[in-house]
């Protein structure tokens, strides 16, 4: 007799197995006394989100049926009425913690992204067949308009009505964009959407060309991406050679092109008018809009440019219909998005969720919460375009407009988690400085703005600020806002002002009482010994780098502050907490 | 291969879309963060595996990042009348044991098993 079905009993990543283990005893308990272990296997599983302390969440295969067991008994009755005599056990049946919901990614893990047939087979090419043969370019566009679809690269237009500009625009030749510069520290959604799935994009963007009227389309993608490159250029190859991208489409008068421009990876090239100036070989440097690509873009040709996720979406919208689609996600925003959840959880990846889904879902119970048992302290979202969001806004269902209400915004989706070991100044400090770095200079509220504020901001760290600066800070902030050309210089002080906002007192802690809790801003700390605590052991003494403590077992150890680096090696080793960080 | 015209092209479709999987199939994560882990390593283990145990019917094939980031490199594993399994932390040293253990004697791997992310909704329904 051979295995046919399989228990299995999932735990935590970084915890114990201990509770399993008894459970897992019972179960092998039962089947032999069934005799059963020759048919069915017990084995551990990992849950990437959290778990329940006081049960253990139990899956059966290849029923596909969830169990909560809370003691020993419960597998027996799992064994006994369940497997043996094929009964529903209710009482302990839990539905499934399916919390994901993949539009974007429906494909990414599951085909063979080299392999044109395993896009074919499920539904690849079948909503560009659909659109060239079946339907006028209005209807499509008002397919997508019906959607709700709003552009998923930060700014949230809405997707429908940038292709009817375009299409409205005067002009014999139209472009098609893709935005694939993902450039968010953290970010990687659309590099993994197109090396998982490169297809779904060039036959959304055939689809945006036969709506709008335009033959030709572009990719602009960073260089450091070369194996999305080498996946983009397969595909759009064994298309053409199939007759899907090219002339004449499936044989008809439609003809789309696609051609891969690079990107050197300047931060300010996803902002569209910049990335049209890159993509033309001039210096990637914003411009004034009006006018805007849609009328006005590529060579002054009307070009719509959409980012990658947004396009991914676009060839289910038209086989499923911009009605199904605008049923998921919130009033304002419709659909699902990805995020790329980094910094201290458990469980670091790529989430696709509805819209309208709370922080406390992505980053508890799908992402499996914060690591090492430390606590949540902040998310930010948005990049450094966007905001810090604290504990208390956890619960709110995240959308375009909640995030903006909420000082941050959606950006282009990553979520960077946050716990009480860092330190608000210093992440500010962070995206400051990768701010003024990607500056392009060209306008002066970014350019001098941006510096400004980090000057002042590396002094708050230092603990030279003073609290008028905060003020000054803000002031600079708000000219930025209101006067930078672009996205960029516009966005820059979201993070320095969503920060004053949720974790002013950290701020002022760092002004007034020059402390950082979070031990982050080395000149504020000071490293002391605590003769009471101190079992003078010398373990710091011995690891010390800078050879700053003295004394000896006999008479105890002191740190010399003058030679101290404040690396906080001592502070870490120290198995006495004997060591004072202030 | 010839230029598909609308007709052909369906063809094609139905008949991809029909064709049954008979053998038991490797599916390798080889994303930029799987291959960042050693996924290409765990692919080369799986192809020198399969070859030295002559498994004639088993297909090694690669697939893009699921989003497991946390547990590359990812694995998953479909074994015809076997319910489909992902592996995360697959080394080299995880793929021969899969393929003695899982693909030969129909065992599973314990403390390396992931959930499926999501339902597929092309194939499971919205």
């Amino acid at each position: 007799m051979s295995l046919n079905r399989y228990i299995l009993l999932y735990r935590e990543t970084d915890a114990g197995i201990d509770k399993n283990e008894r459970l897992f005893d019972a179960f092998i308990k039962e089947l032999s006394e069934n005799d059963l272990t020759h048919s069915v296997q017990v084995v551990d599983a990992i849950t990437t989100g959290t778990t329940d302390p006081e049960s253990t969440l139990v899956k059966i295969l290849p029923d596909n049926i969830y169990f909560r067991c809370t003691g020993t008994g419960d597998a027996k009755k799992i064994v006994d009425d369940f497997i043996v005599k094929n009964k529903p056990v209710k009482k302990l049946e839990t539905p499934s913690t399916d919390k994901q919901y993949r539009i974007v990614l429906r494909n990414c893990g599951v085909i063979d992204p080299e392999n044109i047939d395993d896009y074919i087979a499920r539904e690849g090419y079948s909503a560009l067949e659909k659109v060239i043969f079946d339907m006028t370019p209005e209807e499509v566009i008002n397919e997508v308009k019906k959607s709700g679809l709003r552009g998923r690269g930060g700014a949230g237009f809405p997707t429908g009505n940038k292709w009817a500009f375009s299409r409205m625009a005067e002009g014999e030749i139209k472009y098609i964009v893709c935005n694939a510069d993902e450039g968010d520290p953290g970010a990687y959604m659309d590099r993994s959407t197109l090396e998982g799935d490169p297809h779904s994009i060039i036959e959304a963007m055939a689809i945006a060309g036969y709506a709008v009227g335009s033959n030709k389309g572009y990719i602009y993608i960073r260089a450091e991406y070369p194996l999305a490159i080498k996946r983009l250029e397969i595909a759009i190859s064994q298309a053409t050679e199939l007759g899907l991208m090219g002339d004449s489409i499936m044989g008809s008068d439609f003809g789309f092109n696609i051609e891969i421009r690079y990107g050197a990876g300047a931060f300010v090239c996803g902002e569209e008018t910049a990335l049209l100036a890159s993509l033309q070989g001039e210096r990637g440097m914003p411009k004034p809009r009006p006018p805007f690509p849609a009328v006005k873009g590529l060579w002054s040709k009307p070009t719509v440019i959409n980012n990658v996720e947004t396009l991914a979406n676009i060839p289910v919208i038209i086989l499923r219909g911009g009605e199904w689609f605008s049923r998921i996600g919130t009033e304002g925003s419709k659909g699902t998005k990805v995020f790329a959840v980094t910094g201290k959880v458990k469980n670091s990846g790529l989430v696709e969720v509805p819209m309208g889904t709370t922080l406390r879902d992505i980053i508890f119970t799908i992402s499996g919460g914060i690591r090492n048992n430390r606590k949540f302290k902040a998310v930010q979202t948005g990049g450094p375009s966007g905001g810090v969001i604290p504990d208390t806004f956890l619960d709110t269902p995240i959308d375009y407009d909640n995030l903006i209400a909420l000082g941050s915004m959606m950006g282009s989706g990553g979520m960077i988690v946050m716990d009480e070991d860092d330190c608000m100044v210093d992440v500010n400090k962070f995206y400051l400085q990768f701010s003024v770095d990607e500056s392009c200079g060209k306008c002066a509220p970014c350019r001098l703005g941006g510096r400004q504020l980090l000057s002042y901001l590396k002094e708050v760290s230092r603990g030279l600020g003073s609290i008028e600066d905060i003020e000054k800070m803000k002031h600079i902030g708000h000219a930025m806002q209101k006067a930078s050309l672009c996205g960029l210089g516009q966005t820059t002080s979201n993070p320095i002002q969503s920060a004053l906002r949720y974790f002013y007192d950290e701020y002022e802690e760092h002004i007034l009482d020059r402390k950082c809790r979070a031990g982050k801003c080395v000149e504020l700390l000071t490293y002391t010994i605590d003769p009471e605590k101190c079992s003078r052991c010398g373990i710091c003494k011995r690891g010390c780098p800078a050879s700053a403590i003295s004394g000896d077992r006999e008479s105890g150890f002191v740190i010399d502050k003058t030679v101290c680096i404040k690396c906080g090696d001592c502070f870490n080793k120290c198995k006495f907490d004997a060591i004072d960080r202030g | 291969m010839s230029k598909l015209n609308r007709t052909k092209f369906r063809d094609l479709r139905e008949e991809l879309r029909t064709s049954k999987q008979e053998s038991t199939e490797i599916i390798v994560g080889l994303g930029s963060c799987g291959i960042a882990a050693g996924a290409g390593k765990t692919f080369d283990a799986f192809q020198k595996e399969i070859k030295a145990k002559n498994l004639t019917g088993t297909v090694l094939r690669r697939t893009g990042c699921m989003g497991l980031c946390a547990t590359e490199p990812t694995v998953e594993i479909k074994v015809p009348g076997m319910a489909d399994i992902i592996y995360g932390g697959v080394t080299p040293e995880i793929a021969r044991e899969i393929v003695e253990r899982h693909v030969m004697r129909k065992r599973l791997i314990g403390n390396l098993i992931q959930d499926k992310p999501s339902r597929d909704i092309l194939k499971e329904g919205e």
